[in-house]
């Protein structure tokens, strides 16, 4: 049962072969969408429309769109804090989301959510958790709800390098592997938690080797590149949805801008994230393939233009859709009746 | 010749059954030899012998229930050390110990505004809590029980007793002892809309889990504009059980009930846990379900009607008075009922209220009987500093100050961790002593 240590795998798939070109096409358009979306919001934050805590997901797109192409509705995603790529990728809508941002009445969450406390039953997305950690024993608990149906329905549970220390993560690996729980760990490695870099907060930084003590199988992954994170992430839900228990994925990613709004980023070099965002953007690489694929510039300007105009469309709706109405400080305490 | 007595193998052992002799008359046992079987009310555990020598007599049949602890069951023929005193038990234990029986309760004052639900039986808390469980879970196949030792071992203190057979390890599961995780795997899979009943073996053990039970359980609801929420029951023994100290022994009631998103229950009699934990089940949001560990083995009389169900935020009248109201819940009730029977004695009308429901509180209730008697005290066994005394004793100025004869008292266990020592801890859990002591200053 247990694995050997140096069970480090190898992606069955090659990344090339991944994705067909529609879908890459289709996977660069929610990348796409999601780096508009974060600079507006960084945007919106500067202008004081958007307050509390925001962290932006710029520069991870790769990860979350990646893994959404492994999907099949039913399916769970739930993450931490830095959600607002995660519920883009489900396919909520951009007006929704940030207009929760902005803290409005049509946001997800009526305004009383904000950036880090966002859900839609109807399109999967589980949150959207404010405590590091806590949405991987929350994750757990939606594929264990999977297996108590006897559905093939897989858990996405997402965290982040730092969250992979915490207690409750060990305990999850635990017990999915334990009782055979559908559930893709997927460790977004962006290499620092707020401040502190991996090497500075994990003994060993072989973050795919987690995996080993359950004997759960594993695979370290680029995740700045879509491909490679769809081939990863279509053989561990392959994995889960056969009934063979959780999967652990370190998708090695890389944010662009600071922990949240407030972050001056003085642990790291402006050379460093110049250097990410030269040589291994998920954007610029996908662009490429696309047009050694035969799509031409201006389908991919029109592409462009369409999300520009969709993103604006979400700010407007996010400053002219009104604040809750005060009666809604006391509702949503309780299930009533 | 040396007395073998009857054990006791939990801290809240009183009696328990003798399930079978591995030894008979005339068989040399040696020290450590298996004799017997003996029944808890936890679990099946063997009984070591310590001395050594022939066993000459079996006092107490196998299969005899209800067996005191400390009563002699065996005698023992000395052997070649036969000289050797058997080890001095506790000093009270010289005498065997009168048959103890579990505590009966009977009802002392018919409920007031209750519905009558017709025939009873007698049952115990124990078998209450696991009927409940039992009927909800044949009714919603969402319902399902996870925890410690819930399955193969029929539950720490036996509630589960049976409950893997019926439903199976798809609905009756064992978990690590990893109570941050099961707990936000239970919570996770309630915002996934199953409806889990999870067991702490004790709640004492629920604070590794406080950050899933208030931050993703009580919160979410809220935090997603009334989308998604949790039905879940976090069940298991709260408050002080019997010389376990100070890291087992505390009540957690003021800490949950402080939370909005909760309900907090706390049943006293087995129709309390019967029906509260049935109606616990069914709501939609999660509760916190503080059952008592010395409980559990006490028998109340339970409806039969089976479709006995008790509504959540009521508080029951258990005893009517017209001098005073003493409000409490949990094990407390015992002990108000027994300082309101002694006042009774000095001429004091006192009025008992079992809260049932801590949070949302039955205001009502409360209101209705302080008009009533015009002085309150309030009873609980955790500490005072910011407990549900302070709670009660807050609504009832707000809500009855006119009435008051006298300035409502707080009585509590005492502002100290749980002492082991015997005599300490006694001196540490409010007795009906100090209801009627509290009680008398009012007049």
């Amino acid at each position: 049962m247990a694995a050997s240590p140096d069970k480090a795998r190898k992606a069955t798939k090659k990344p090339a072969d991944a994705m067909s070109m529609e879908e890459l096409l289709n996977a660069y358009e929610r990348m796409l969408l999601i780096r508009r979306f974060e600079e507006k919001a960084g945007q919106l934050y500067g202008m004081g429309l958007i307050a509390g805590f925001c962290h932006l997901y710029i520069g991870q797109e790769a990860v979350v769109v990646g893994m959404q192409h492994c999907l099949k509705d039913g399916d769970e995603v739930i993450t931490s804090y830095r959600d607002h790529g995660h519920m883009l990728a489900c396919g909520m809508d951009p007006k929704g989301v940030m207009a929760e941002l902005t803290g409005r009445i049509g946001g997800y969450s009526k305004g009383k959510g904000g950036s880090m406390h966002m859900f839609s039953k109807e399109k999967g997305f589980f949150g959207g958790h404010g405590i590091v950690g806590a949405q991987v024993s929350l994750g757990t608990g939606l594929g264990f709800s999977n297996w108590y149906r006897e559905n093939d329905n897989v858990s996405l549970t997402y965290f982040g390098e730092g969250a992979s220390n915490q207690g409750q993560v060990y305990e999850s690996y635990n017990l999915a592997a334990l009782m055979k729980l559908p559930v893709v760990f997927v460790i977004e490695n962006n290499r620092y938690a707020m401040g502190t870099s991996v090497e500075r907060a994990t003994a060993s930084t072989d973050l795919s080797h987690n995996a080993t003590p359950w004997g759960m199988p594993s695979l370290a992954v680029d995740g700045m590149d879509v491909l490679a994170v769809k081939a990863a992430g279509e053989q561990a839900v392959a994995h889960c949805r056969a009934g063979k228990g959780p999967f652990l994925l370190e998708m090695k990613t890389y944010r662009y801008r600071g922990h949240s709004m407030s972050d001056p980023a003085k642990y790291r070099t402006r050379e460093e994230v110049q250097k990410m965002r030269a040589e291994h953007d998920c954007l610029d690489s996908a662009r490429k393939r696309l047009e050694e694929l035969g799509v031409s510039e201006t389908e991919l300007k029109t592409l462009d233009d369409g999300i520009k105009a969709r993103v604006q469309e979400a700010a407007d709706f996010a400053q002219t859709s009104p604040e809750p109405d005060p009666a809604e400080l006391y509702t949503d305490v309780l299930v009533e009746g | 010749m040396t007395d073998i007595l009857m054990p006791a193998l939990s801290p809240t052992m009183t009696e328990g059954t003798l399930a079978k002799w591995l030894k008979k008359v005339g068989d040399e046992v040696r020290s450590g030899d298996v004799i017997a079987e003996i029944e808890t009310d936890k679990a099946t555990m063997e009984v070591e012998a310590v001395d050594e020598g022939t066993l000459t007599a079996i006092l107490v049949p196998e299969g005899t229930e209800g067996v005191a602890v400390n009563a002699v069951i065996a005698k023992l023929n000395g052997g070649a050390e036969a000289a050797q005193p058997a080890p001095a038990p506790a000093p009270k234990a010289e005498a065997p110990a009168p048959k103890a029986e579990a505590p009966k309760h009977h009802a002392p004052a018919p409920a007031l505004l209750e519905k009558d639900w017709g025939k009873t039986k007698t049952m115990t808390v124990r078998e209450a809590l696991r009927e409940a469980m039992v009927v909800e879970m044949r009714a919603d196949k969402d319902v399902f029980l996870m925890g410690e030792e819930v399955a193969q071992y029929q539950g720490a203190y036996k509630i589960s007793q049976g409950m893997l057979d019926e439903f199976g390890p798809r609905r009756v599961i064992d978990t690590p002892i990893t109570e941050h995780g099961f707990t936000g795997m239970a919570v996770g899979a309630a915002m996934n809309g199953l409806k889990p009943i999870l067991e702490f073996m004790t709640f004492n053990f629920a604070m590794q889990a406080m950050d899933q039970i208030i931050n993703s359980a009580a919160k979410t609801l809220y935090m997603s504009g009334g989308q998604m929420g949790a039905s879940i029951v976090f069940r298991g023994p709260n408050g002080a059980a019997a010389r376990v100290a100070a890291q087992h022994s505390q009540c957690f009631a003021s800490w949950y009930a402080h939370c909005p998103g909760l309900k907090v229950v706390a049943p006293w009699s087995a129709a309390d846990a019967k029906g509260l934990l049935r109606a616990a089940i069914r709501d939609p949001n999660p509760v916190i379900f503080l059952e008592n560990e010395i409980l559990y083995g006490h028998s109340f009389e339970v409806p039969e009607d089976e479709d006995f169900i008790l509504p959540l935020g009521k508080a029951k009248v258990e005893r009517a008075g017209s001098d005073v109201t003493i409000i409490t819940f949990s094990i407390m009730v015992d002990t108000a009922l027994k300082a309101a029977e002694a006042l009774a004695e000095q001429g004091i009308s006192a009025e008992v209220i079992n809260l049932r429901t801590i949070r949302p509180l039955d205001i009502e209730t409360i209101a209705a009987s302080v008009k009533k008697t015009s002085r309150v005290v309030s009873l609980e066994e955790g500490w005072p500093f910011a407990g549900i005394g302070s709670e009660i004793i807050t609504t009832v100025v707000e809500h009855c100050f006119d009435w008051l004869d006298a300035p409502p008292v707080r009585v509590a266990g005492v502002d100290v961790p749980m002492p082991y020592a015997a005599n300490l801890e006694k001196l540490a859990l409010p007795q009906p002593g100090w209801v009627v002591d509290a009680v008398k200053k009012l007049f």
